[in-house]
């Protein structure tokens, strides 16, 4: 059985497109520190060091981990890296909790970031391959036709998907950290926007992104101990599957099937959108919401988009699900660090830490990201009570 | 199947990437710029030659900056007598462990003597600065003994210029791809014009391009099967974007195309379309090169473009066997091969 362990810190840096002003170590610094002190913390506190970035081919750091020991303070302690291509900043602080859950260790840093700026990273995973044609057309290229088959099963309107791209900047323009500041933003300027992968248009898609997202996670002994109100580590799942096999379900993948029933079960969930008071899902593309609200069983499968149509995922709407409050991945995207942005947000919303973007009142929130061709799974519970 | 016949081919992966210094490897970046070197000093008072941005015993921010000497001492070496084409050097050279004077904690750079014979633990070495300094570490030609003529370079220029923020570091790498026997077998086939897949025994669907297993199942497949070169629509997307490098000119249609007899998509090009009418279930077929064209590549299939078909029923995609759409009423089973 797991220990009970809990989110006492969090920091993040100001999500953007260039941070030419310090180094890949001054950039995960940034955030650490941030988290440090938000625990009231420092390093000596800390006994290991659990960090995760995305693809080394984003800044051609190959193995970071070694140059960044000094940065994290890490002389001495155990040191991981994880990697689990987009779904990192989740399995990152999965892998952290349960170092901490299982008693190894009883106060843990964890840190995840992706410096994208340094390189091209629309096109660093899609390179040419040795014996075939060069037809990777980037992540978008990738996740459009899976997303038009979402509309062809769903018979969802054309404009879910705009919804959804309004809807997140929306809410990240309450967001200080978000990248994406368009307070203005309009479905009609989304619509109007660029199609880059028909059906994805560029006002659809995330942005390209500079950033860090560090968390402190301890015991329940130190929680106890920790300045401000923890979050609470109520369920930790991580699921995988092959990213091509015949036959596979690539529109409501498997693999996330079973990871949140996992997680539901460990927390006690058996009615996600009653009992959840809100969610921070890995929605890089805009039609991945509707399509996440089915994977994760807030709605029916082909209902999903109902949901975001009347408002449901929306905090400017009055939702009583709102998903993405930060603005999610769609505000900001510095790949490495954005599942671990979803599983902070998800905390800062129970530890009632999440200002201008708060939930009302909220104490139990799902953190969720995924990654590689929506392959790799990674989702917590958080909340504000131990259960 | 001999390793003869297992393909191989020269790969190079390339990214152009720019890095921020931050302000303390900026700050050493400038000095050599500038011909000067600088250090920063630790907790413990020793001073680190390239600087470090934290401390490694504490971990704090370090902040204070020593500018140290343009000579110093051997500490450890390696003689490189075969230099690599990306070593710095075209002749033999040695890699050192050099303490400049006033640094603490030596660092790393290369010596060039005529011989082996003529490095020694201990011996002084002084800088070699390069001819125009840009603010890297290679400003540092190299070390040569202390007290050998310099050709280039006097040493602090002290010209006051902008602070180095950045730098490019492009990275190529090159590979030596060798295919593997199932992708070996499938472009063989493809340069004879064939499509042909292997069948998984256990699930018994069949995979093209073949990977020499099923990932479903974890097992290998080793029987092939010949499949057609018609296919059914099962996703696609417009592209509205170039991809770099390729000649390719938006908008065009990337689809995932399932040929009949096999299980699963491969994606390539439609073509000879009008883009708005594709749609899912659509009937296509592959454009082939002329057949002197062909080698071991899907390449020799220039597109697939829309044929006179009616459409595949949504749940019959990825089920029609390699002699093609059944007649109405006929079973549908997706094993025939």
């Amino acid at each position: 059985m797991a220990n009970l362990v809990a989110v006492v810190g969090i920091g993040q840096t100001k999500y953007q497109t260039r941070r030419t002003d310090v180094s890949i170590a001054g950039l995960v610094r940034e955030a650490a520190v941030r988290a440090l002190q938000d625990a009231d913390l420092s390093w000596d506190d800390i006994e290991a060091v659990i960090i995760g970035k995305a693809p080394d081919m984003f800044e051609g750091v190959i193995m970071p981990e070694i140059y960044l020991t000094d940065a994290l303070g890490c002389n001495g302690k155990p040191m991981l890296r994880v990697h689990t291509a987009g779904s990192v900043g989740g399995s990152t602080a999965l892998v952290a909790a349960s170092h901490v859950q299982s008693g190894t260790f009883n106060r843990v840093l964890t840190v995840t970031f992706e410096k994208q700026s340094e390189s091209n990273a629309m096109w660093a995973l899609s390179n040419p391959q040795p014996f075939s044609p060069h037809l990777n057309a980037g992540a978008g290229g990738y996740f459009a036709p899976i997303i038009r088959e979402y509309m062809r099963r769903s018979g969802a309107p054309y404009d879910v998907g705009i919804k959804v791209a309004t809807k997140d900047r929306l809410h990240g323009a309450r967001n200080p950290l978000a990248h994406l500041q368009l307070p203005n933003i309009t479905m009609k300027e989304v619509e109007e926007s660029p199609m880059l992968w028909d059906p994805i248009r560029f006002l659809e898609s995330c942005p390209s992104s500079d950033g860090a997202c560090a968390m402190v996670i301890c015991n329940e002994t130190l929680a106890a101990q920790s300045p401000k109100r923890p979050a609470w580590i109520r369920g930790v799942a991580m699921r995988s599957e092959p990213t091509m096999y015949a036959g596979r379900e690539e529109v409501n993948p498997q693999a996330g099937r079973d990871c949140v029933a996992d997680v539901y079960q460990q927390a006690g969930i058996t009615n996600p959108r009653q009992q959840l008071d809100c969610a921070e899902v890995y929605v890089p593309f805009s039609w991945y919401e509707p399509m996440w609200l089915e994977n994760l069983g807030f709605a029916e499968e082909g209902k999903g988009w109902e949901l975001t149509m009347a408002g449901a995922t929306s905090l400017d709407e009055g939702g009583d699900i709102p998903w993405n409050c930060s603005g999610g991945v769609l505000s900001s995207n510095a790949i490495g660090a954005s599942g671990m942005i979803r599983f902070a947000e998800a905390a800062r919303q129970v530890r009632g830490d999440a200002d201008q973007h708060q939930v009302e009142g909220a104490t139990t929130a799902l953190g969720h990201a995924y990654g590689g061709g929506a392959q790799f799974f990674a989702m917590w519970i958080v909340s504000s009570e131990k259960g | 199947m001999s390793q003869s016949e297992i393909l191989s081919q020269e790969f190079e992966l390339g990214f152009t990437y720019t890095r921020s210094t931050g302000p303390v490897v900026g700050r050493f970046l400038t000095a050599l710029r500038d011909r000067n070197i600088v250090g920063i000093k630790g907790s413990d008072g020793a001073v680190y030659v390239p600087p470090m941005e934290y401390d490694p015993n504490t971990a704090e921010e370090l902040s204070e900056f020593v500018e140290v000497g343009q000579a110093g001492e051997v500490v450890s070496w390696c003689w490189v007598s075969e230099p690599r084409e990306s070593h710095p050097h075209d002749t033999a050279f040695a890699w050192a462990m050099i303490k400049l004077d006033g640094a603490d904690i030596p660092m790393v750079h290369s010596v060039r003597v005529e011989r082996e014979a003529d490095m020694k633990t201990g011996m002084r070495v002084k800088v070699q600065w390069a001819d125009e300094p840009r603010g890297h570490i290679t400003d540092i030609a190299c070390f040569v003994v202390e007290g050998a003529e310099s050709p280039l370079g006097a040493a602090g220029m002290n010209a006051k210029r902008e602070m180095i923020t950045g730098m490019e570091a492009p990275i190529y790498l090159k590979y030596h791809f060798t295919a593997g026997a199932a992708t070996s077998r499938f472009l063989g086939k493809v340069r004879q014009g064939k499509l042909v897949g292997q069948r998984c025994p256990s699930c018994n669907n069949v995979y093209i391009p073949p990977r020499g297993s099923c990932a479903a199942c974890g097992v290998a497949t080793e029987e092939e099967v010949e499949v057609a070169d018609k296919c059914t629509l099962e996703s696609f997307t417009i592209v509205y974007i170039p991809i770099p490098n390729n000649p390719i000119q938006p908008p065009y249609i990337i689809a995932n195309l399932i040929p009949d007899g096999a299980n699963i998509s491969f994606i390539h090009l439609l073509s000879e379309c009008v883009n708005e009418e594709i749609h899912i279930g659509q009937r296509v077929q592959a454009v082939w090169k002329p057949e002197a064209e062909w080698t071991y590549a899907m390449d020799n299939i220039k597109y697939f473009k829309p044929i006179d078909e009616p459409d595949v029923p949504i749940e019959q995609i990825g089920k029609i066997p390699a002699a093609g759409v059944p007649a109405a009423g006929a079973p549908v089973t997706g094993r025939e091969g």
